[in-house]
């Protein structure tokens, strides 16, 4: 009679974390540090995004000794990476009890033609998306969440703002479109046909999506929520600026009062100095993040 | 009739939409001075841990008190259902006290144990109420004056002292309103 890894009960966990942040976090104290600022769930890696990106080599699912350290310090849903279509690290922190699996860009991909096939697993998944059809062929292979992909590791968040305006410019476009136009439509964003044809009439994406990618700033959290995020992701953003309880903090206080203005103009005050930031046309094409395993 | 839906963080939208099916004025609260004008507040899930900050920090512990001594109904589910609390594992809270149960956060376990079962519900008889239990909480025990409407697995799962309505699981993610529906009778029946 019970049923469990339902796509509801799976999403539902996402549906919990929005107006939330979730944070990235290398050791138990920053985890403590997170969940004490009132992060909603924090991601457990071995190296923030701006440390792969500097450092280079094979970024790969953090040591689970260091993640189960995470999950016995906080109380919060503890999330950690895998890299695309490594489905064997997957099966390993399934068995850990991790709450959500990232299934990330970030780290470097295992599989270059596919990803892991998410309705195998109990534990539900997160993915990656840059536009709507990418979106939705990982929720066809069974991701019960979506954050748009932004550019990570750079505190810049003009890829997070591309990434989440594409998106729902897709989505509106779908809505005003005849019946018989949707199949077309489904062959040109690479995407279910099904699943364009319930999004033309539910006018959203069937599960949560998030922001991540380049935010660093309370004023980047507020613009993401702003332009239709459920929630935030802040990688790097965090434990690479000055002061990361407070930035944490503040960035908290700017996703749940994302339209009050004198709130956040309160809680962006001397904060200290956000994680220096990359320009993205500074990265060389093959160092981008963003198009890995679309 | 206007009801408050605490939109510090969680699944808000979903009670609102729910309400909505009801034709009724729903509204998100941020601030305690936008809870004026509502006749009954419902508290969503989401992280308990970081709605309780949020709580505390824009000063809503000790409105939310006065609410519900004035008699206004509140709805607490999942995380909603740890915050109006008494006790959490046995200690009493410091915060809103506002239903005599003792409960256990997390007490299914981490999220692979989260799951979906057909619920009896004492006033939704006969038809079942597929309730969804994420990471969610378990009431230990609970007092006198608390009266229990669910069970499942020995525990009590919905309940109501007063004008104060709890459950451990999620009614706003499915898609069967009348859990809602006999939360604005209470509502209804105040005003």
């Amino acid at each position: 009679m019970e049923k469990f890894g339902t796509l509801e009960v799976k999403s539902g966990l996402a549906e919990m974390l929005k107006g939330g942040v979730i944070m990235d976090v290398t050791t138990p104290e920053q985890a403590k540090i997170a969940e004490d600022a009132g992060a909603v769930s924090v991601m457990a890696l071995e190296r923030v995004p701006a440390d792969i990106r500097a450092q280079g080599g094979v970024a790969r699912m953090t040591d689970p000794a260091i993640i189960e350290k995470i999950m016995d310090i906080v109380s919060i849903p503890v999330m950690a990476k895998v890299r695309i279509g490594h489905f064997v690290e997957a099966q390993i922190l399934e068995s850990l009890g991790v709450d959500y699996i990232d299934e990330s860009e970030v780290l470097t991909p295992a599989d270059e033609k596919y990803h892991v096939n998410k309705w195998k697993f109990k534990v539900p998944f997160v993915c990656g998306a840059t536009n709507l059809g990418e979106a939705l062929r990982r929720i066809g292979e069974g991701a019960a969440m979506i954050r748009t992909k932004g550019e990570a590791g750079t505190g810049n968040v003009i890829e997070a703002v591309k990434h989440m305006r594409t998106i729902n410019d897709e989505i509106s476009k779908l809505t005003v479109l005849p019946e018989e136009e949707l199949m077309t439509e489904a062959k040109n964003l690479g995407a279910p046909y099904e699943l364009v044809k319930m999004i033309a009439h539910e006018k959203k994406l069937p599960v949560v999506n998030f922001s991540a990618g380049g935010i660093a700033t309370p004023a980047d959290a507020a613009m993401m929520m702003q332009l239709g995020a459920d929630g935030v992701f802040v990688g790097s953003g965090i434990f690479k600026s000055e002061n990361p309880a407070k930035m944490a903090h503040a960035i908290v206080q700017a996703v749940t009062h994302y339209n009050n203005h004198d709130i956040l103009a309160k809680v962006s005050k001397s904060l200290g100095d956000a994680m220096p930031g990359l320009e993205i046309s500074e990265i060389d094409e093959e160092n981008m993040l963003q198009s890995r395993g679309n | 009739m206007i009801v408050g839906v605490l939109a510090l963080q969680g699944a808000f939208r979903e009670h609102i939409a729910m309400l909505r099916q009801y034709n009724v004025n729903a509204k998100e609260i941020r601030l305690p001075s936008q809870l004026q004008d509502t006749d009954g507040l419902i508290i969503p899930g989401g992280e308990s841990t970081t709605i309780s900050k949020l709580i505390e920090e824009y000063c809503f512990t000790d409105r939310i008190k006065e609410y519900s001594l004035s008699g206004k109904p509140i709805f607490g589910t999942c995380a909603g259902s740890i915050l109006l609390a008494d006790k959490i594992e046995g200690r009493k809270q410091d915060f809103l006290n506002l239903i005599d149960i003792d409960i256990r956060r997390n007490a299914y376990g981490r999220q692979v144990a989260s799951r979906e079962i057909e619920l009896d519900v004492e006033f939704l008889r006969p038809d079942p109420f597929r309730a969804i239990f994420i990471r969610a909480p378990i009431i230990e025990s609970m007092g006198p004056d608390v009266i229990p409407f669910a069970w499942y697995n020995n525990s009590v799962v919905l309940a109501r002292q007063d004008n104060i309505l709890v459950s451990t699981f999620h009614p706003e993610l499915t898609r069967d309103e009348r859990i809602h529906g006999y939360f604005l009778n209470m509502v209804r029946y105040k005003v």
